[in-house]
């Protein structure tokens, strides 16, 4: 088994920069991303050449990290925690253990999905989805699309949409504008997010935001044909081919939570050198508040010079940290989510799509262990990580506890875990 | 299909082979499709119109988050099922079957 002293999972902005600059600080540095291609959801298809959105940025960060001795592993999902300091992968089925003093978690986020009737009809993807696709190879073209739901990430994917030609037939944000309007505020010490919104604006132009409104249901016979849109009062049908629609981001916390790291209501919690309650381990990026890259970068740099020994060194840094912080809280009030959204799920709706489980069946569930044993929700290939942020809010019930394994492996490699503890010493 | 081909040969030629093959087939139920390189399956799955997989209770599903989380994109991969195709890029002569 390989040991580092620092081992960074997650390989977007934040983690790059993490590795980079840990590993220039003279820490032996092994980066562990899902994906086959560094950059994470910011940076996708940079590498690949499919996508030129902040490709400075990456090719700056890229080339820094190939120049530092930090090692990446790409392709591996973390599988389980076999010891305090030993980590459990698996690549293409094969098991792989690797060793840490010091861990910086940069899982990022993921797109909060809502249930609404018509949800799993083909042609509904989310906001983030399609921005995925469309860097990985996926044109739009000719297509009729609606991009609805709520948060900052629905101006740069209905820009790229149409830029790649696609017929735009409506831009909805279920946040009220009093509510955005709240964003202005935060928004005067970043110009330049102020200016980036008004680029997106200009491209979009005739197609504007309709804030207040948002998806009532969708419709289609096999796959998708219209999408019905409410302000509340009235509501309009629209023929589309595609609806993108998604309610912001929340933090991929399986990793924080199988390290027990203590949150702060739906973050993790972060002292100012990134340290979260578990000794060593640090949390950088969206899991510390959805903010974006700025907010990655700095957050990176301050907990790769803490893992360094160097904290004296991120004094310097801490204004920034604060500011990003504060921005990132702005964006959760700005788009919050109304509670009319869940009054558009019907008996019929779906909310577990892996094993198909309407809200008839859950109504009634106590918690979600409940659920699970009577129905299966959250027992899919998903382990209810797609209608966690749906159940959440329609149900309230309690945070479940974390159980390994974290994503689905084959049963080889969990069964060696049994031999990884017997035999193979901690270096 | 065939546009296509003859627009990226001009391409080529403008660029005097600057880039090389950037082009590769692959099949999706069967049926051939021609694909950038760099592209996803799961991309290549939306391209084709068709689903990834039928659910539980036999419903067509398409790939929905882009990052590895939903698994609505699982597919039959050269043999092997349940592929998360959002994770997989295309590869000459590929074959890609739903589920």
């Amino acid at each position: 088994m390989t040991h580092y002293d620092l081992l960074v999972i997650g390989g977007g902005p934040g983690g790059i920069a993490s590795a980079t600059i840990a590993a220039e600080q003279g820490l032996r540095v092994c980066l562990v991303d899902e994906n086959l291609a560094l950059g994470g959801q910011i940076w996708r298809g940079v590498a690949t050449g499919q996508s030129a959105s902040h490709a400075a940025g990456f090719h700056h960060w890229a080339g820094r990290f190939a120049r530092s001795k930090a090692r990446v592993l790409n392709g591996r999902r973390v599988v389980a925690r076999v010891t305090p300091h030993t980590l459990r992968l698996e690549a293409d089925g094969i098991a792989e253990d690797i060793g840490f003093n010091q861990l910086i978690l940069a899982t990022g986020a993921r797109e909060r999905l809502l249930p609404f009737p018509g949800w799993t009809l083909p042609g509904v993807m989310g906001a983030g989805g399609l921005q995925a696709f469309m860097k990985s190879g996926f044109n739009p073209k000719g297509r009729r699309v609606i991009l609805a739901g709520t948060g900052p990430l629905l101006f740069p994917v209905a820009a790229l949409a149409k830029q790649k030609g696609a017929r735009l037939a409506g831009l909805f944000d279920q946040a009220p504008i009093s509510q955005m309007l709240s964003l202005l505020s935060a928004l005067a010490m970043h110009p330049s997010k102020l200016l980036e919104g008004a680029g997106y604006s200009a491209q979009l132009f005739p197609t504007r935001l309709q804030t207040g409104h948002w998806v009532a249901r969708a419709e289609g016979n096999e796959k998708l044909e219209a999408v019905i849109v409410t302000d509340g009062r009235r509501e309009k049908r629209i023929a589309c081919d595609l609806l993108a629609v998604g309610y912001h981001l929340v933090p991929n916390l399986e990793l924080p939570l199988l390290f027990d790291c203590a949150l702060d209501e739906e973050y993790v919690a972060v002292d100012e050198l990134q340290r979260s309650s578990v000794e060593g381990i640090y949390c950088v990026g969206e899991l510390t508040g959805v903010g974006g890259l700025n907010k990655a970068l700095v957050e990176a740099e301050i907990a790769a010079l803490a893992a360094a020994g160097k904290p004296g060194k991120a004094h310097a840094l801490h204004g920034a940290q604060r500011s990003q912080h504060a921005f990132a809280r702005a964006l959760d009030r700005a788009y919050c989510l109304r509670s009319a959204l869940l009054d558009t799920v019907t008996d019929e709706t779906i909310v577990c799509r892996c094993e198909d489980v309407r809200h008839k069946d859950l109504r009634a569930a106590r918690d979600w262990r409940s659920a699970k044993l009577t129905t299966r929700c959250g027992m899919g290939p998903c382990q209810g990580r797609t209608c966690g942020g749906a159940t959440d809010l329609l149900y309230g019930w309690p945070r479940q506890s974390l159980r390994p394994p974290i994503t689905p492996a084959t049963v080889a490699t969990l069964a060696a875990e049994i031999e990884a503890e017997d035999t193979v010493p901690m270096a | 299909m065939r546009r296509f081909h003859l627009r990226h040969r001009a391409c080529n030629l403008l660029d005097k082979g600057k880039f090389m093959p950037e082009t590769l087939t692959l099949t999706i139920d069967g049926k051939p499709l021609r694909v950038a390189s760099g592209t996803t399956v799961a991309a290549a799955i939306l391209i084709s119109d068709v689903p990834s997989r039928h659910s539980v209770t036999g419903q067509p599903r398409t790939p929905v988050c882009g990052m590895g989380v939903c698994m609505e994109c699982r597919a039959t991969v050269n043999g092997a099922p349940h592929q998360k195709t959002c994770q997989m890029l295309c590869a000459e002569a590929m074959k890609v079957v739903s589920e």
